[in-house]
């Protein structure tokens, strides 16, 4: 075999291992960019599916939260922030896409304040209910004032009465 | 015989007042919610509010990336809600195109497609199969579906000349000549 051939034959291995290792490198350094399921899954769960009500979009099985879930997956490729998604979210498909609500004071404090309205009068309510039975027993027998017994409770009581 | 009267002191007037009010508003509030939930969709007969669609950019209308419903009295307007998620939009795609392309020239008719909670990425793989041209846009927060209280994708809605809502379909159209039914007699 002349030895120009076994050279040549050496740099053909030689290309096809260097060939071999830039497009195993590619496809590693790809992987490498693209966000896991889980990142993914991390922020779906704090959406919403659009369609079915109260569902969370990283359980959600239909074609409209794998496409909303491929838009995260783009959206952190691109190096958006979680914060930013999920403002991204709200603002392009309303409120109801976002379990945090952004308007906090109107979420959380309108329902605790309506809440402690209603324990205070309650609370009121009850105090005031009490306070009759303490009333009662405050004044003497002596001093009761007599009211008319009603005339069937009056027939009631004799023939009560009879029986015994 | 005769018995001692307790002294009747009951709740304050104006505890029951209020109590009684905050029980009647809740109720008010539950009932409204309800009925809004059976109302189903707008119903014909009424005149739509003006609302701004946001235009995907190459389905601009007449070079402007937002349309106003208001900017479209004196032409029939055929308001379409989609998605590229919905298997059932695509068995009217084509045919509303048709329509489109024959109504187009007369310059009485505008079609606007509403893309109901979808990725951009996604809408434009869809409007580019089924060869959509008409102005399309996302329904940004969901304001205008909300509006119309679209429950599922496909509605449509025709809207005559003077603002009212004249017709709505519930789910896809099988033919052009379904959708031409509706928009000739606003021709008229």
């Amino acid at each position: 075999m002349p030895k120009r051939r076994i050279r040549n034959t050496q740099y053909a291995i030689l290309l096809i291992l260097l060939a071999t290792l830039f497009a195993t490198l590619s496809v590693a350094l790809a992987q490498g960019t693209s966000p896991t399921d889980d990142e993914v899954n991390k922020i779906a769960k704090k959406l919403y599916c659009p369609v079915c009500e109260n569902t969370p979009l990283d359980v959600c099985p239909t074609e409209a939260c794998r496409q909303w879930r491929e838009q995260i997956r783009e959206m952190l490729s691109e190096g958006k922030s979680e914060a930013e998604i999920v403002d991204y979210f709200a603002v392009t498909y309303g409120e109801r896409a976002s379990g945090d609500p952004r308007d906090k004071l109107k979420a959380y404090l309108v329902p605790a304040m309506a809440i402690l309205l209603g324990a205070a009068l309650l609370v009121s309510a009850l105090r005031a209910w009490r306070k009759p039975l303490v009333a009662e027993s405050a004044i003497p027998k002596s001093d009761a004032k007599p009211v008319q017994q009603d005339e069937y409770i009056s027939r009631v009581e004799e023939e009560l009465k009879k029986r015994n | 015989m005769t018995e001692t009267t307790p002294p009747r002191r009951g709740v304050a007037l104006w505890i029951q007042i209020v109590i009684w009010l905050f029980l009647v508003g809740l109720l008010v509030i539950v009932a409204l919610g309800l009925s809004r939930r059976q109302q189903g969709t707008v119903q014909p007969g009424q005149v739509i509010d003006n609302f701004s669609l946001t235009l995907y950019s190459g389905y601009e209308l007449d070079g402007a990336s937002q349309v106003n419903l208001d900017d479209l009295r004196g032409k029939v307007v055929v308001i379409n809600f989609w998605a590229s998620w919905c298997k059932p939009c695509e068995q009217e795609a084509a045919e509303l195109q048709q329509a489109w392309t024959e109504y187009e020239p007369t310059g009485e008719v505008m079609f606007l497609g509403v893309d109901y909670v979808d990725t951009e990425t996604d809408a434009r793989v869809y409007l580019k199969k089924f060869g959509i041209t008409y102005p399309n846009g996302a329904d940004l927060a969901t304001k205008i579906s909300q509006y119309f209280r679209v429950k599922a994708v496909p509605e449509t809605y025709f809207v005559d000349k003077e603002g009212v809502l004249r017709f709505v379909q519930v789910g896809p159209f099988f033919s052009v000549d379904h959708i031409r039914a509706q928009i000739d007699p606003l021709l008229k």
